[in-house]
């Protein structure tokens, strides 16, 4: 058992539930949502435990339906060599929403669009929550979800024919706008090659 | 049965004797310069890699240059599955392809979905573009490929400038779709995957 857990619950008491060591040796540990981004902050910032590196975010559905869905953070301090998976429990008849903790991690951005696109977990405070995988105006759901069929849920004619009417430089414009707006933290060097119109007209860039 | 992939016939036009030398050496030529259009989306393009380098080299069939533009594109070759997401690149490049073109479906997932048969998986690409030689194959090996390429190659040598019908730009219809959910049964039969398997459902 790793001793973070212990810790843990000295920090924060009854927030912290059931703790198991999975068959691969790591530790799982279960945190009640309200207190799951707090949690995960003191993970990363307290000096002896630091972990400091999220390696993904992802969630599970079982196929028991009365089993509550989790979502799962990897944690790994680089410094102690030392891994520790957090889950969060979500009831399904429940509002699936946990706090986002891309303010923690920015790299937990796409990891939590991707749970966002394939399960329907919405995060709280996210600053860009959007399908990743599918495209934005995929209408048949979250594809991994348990009760979602493995073909979709639109005949293969109706799915031929919506992706034959996208349009596919639309997949591609909303980066044109995030890159748009990163414009003023590019190198220098960079901001000069996309002002002289190496990929198209950048908006608010004068 | 109703028949939609017919061999076309050229109806009433017996070519002449010069006619049938100048098919020939347009079809010679066009057959032995085809410009390829890699798409290499997954495994199939790691054999496509190998077929194009030098140990079997498909330059010796006339394919020495790949244009990586559809502009100045004959061939376009689909090397790998084709999500959803992908058809409308993929029907958009053959659109941009100036006649005369031809489409090699190379692979089991590229012909008829493969194994993924899934809800983010064009199942065949010839729902969305027509097809000319499909290699079968998880992945082809680069002979396949070749055997492939020398197919088309037959099938150009029968070409006739008479038939129009061949060169006409097929644009999609006001259902948004290449073919009816029927005819990708007809064609699909030989394709079936498994007994639940339908590329038309």
């Amino acid at each position: 058992m790793n001793p973070s857990v212990e810790a843990l619950r000295a920090a924060f008491g009854s927030a912290i539930g059931r703790a198991t060591v999975a068959r691969d040796g790591e530790t799982i540990v279960v945190v009640a949502a309200p207190h799951a981004r707090d949690v995960l902050r003191w993970l990363r910032d307290t000096p002896g435990h630091a972990y400091a590196y999220l390696v993904d975010i992802t969630a599970v559905e079982y196929r028991d339906r009365e089993r509550p869905i989790e979502v799962v953070y990897f944690l790994r301090s680089l410094e102690r060599r030392t891994d520790l998976r957090v889950k969060i429990e979500l009831a399904p008849q429940d509002e699936l929403a946990v706090d986002s903790v891309v303010s923690l991690w920015a790299g937990a951005n796409w990891l939590e669009r991707e749970v966002f696109d394939m399960f329907g977990v919405t995060f709280r405070e996210h600053p860009d929550l959007r399908r990743i995988l599918m495209w934005e105006t995929y209408a048949e759901g979250n594809p991994l979800r348990k009760e979602f069929p493995l073909r979709g849920r639109f005949s293969r004619a109706e799915q031929v024919r919506q992706a034959l009417a996208a349009n596919p430089e639309a997949h591609y414009s909303l980066d044109e706008l995030s890159i748009a707006d990163a414009y003023h933290e590019l190198p220098p060097d960079m901001r000069e090659r996309l002002r002289k119109g190496e990929r198209g007209k950048i908006p608010h860039s004068e | 049965m109703k028949h939609v992939i017919e061999t076309k016939q050229v109806a009433g036009q017996s070519p002449n004797w010069l006619l049938a030398r100048l098919d020939d050496l347009v079809n010679w030529s066009r057959a032995n310069s085809l410009w390829p259009m890699p798409f290499g989306t997954a495994c199939c393009a790691i054999e496509f890699m190998a077929t194009a380098a030098s140990r079997f080299d498909f330059a010796r069939f006339g394919m020495e240059r790949q244009a990586f533009s559809p502009r100045q594109a004959d061939v376009l070759i689909c090397a790998g599955r084709l999500p959803f997401k992908l058809a409308p690149v993929i029907r958009t490049i053959y659109d941009q392809m100036p006649q005369p073109k031809w489409v090699i479906s190379m692979g089991a997932c590229a012909s008829s979905g493969g194994i993924f048969d899934n809800y983010a998986m064009v199942q065949g690409i010839d729902t969305i573009v027509p097809v000319d030689v499909y290699v079968p194959g998880c992945p082809p090996r680069p002979e396949g490929l070749l055997y492939g390429v020398l197919l088309l190659h037959k099938k150009i040598k029968g070409e006739s400038l008479l038939d129009r019908g061949l060169r006409e730009e097929q644009v999609l219809d006001e259902t948004g779709l290449r073919l009816a959910p029927e005819q990708i049964d007809e064609i699909s039969e030989p394709f079936g995957n498994s007994v639940h398997q339908f590329r038309s459902a």
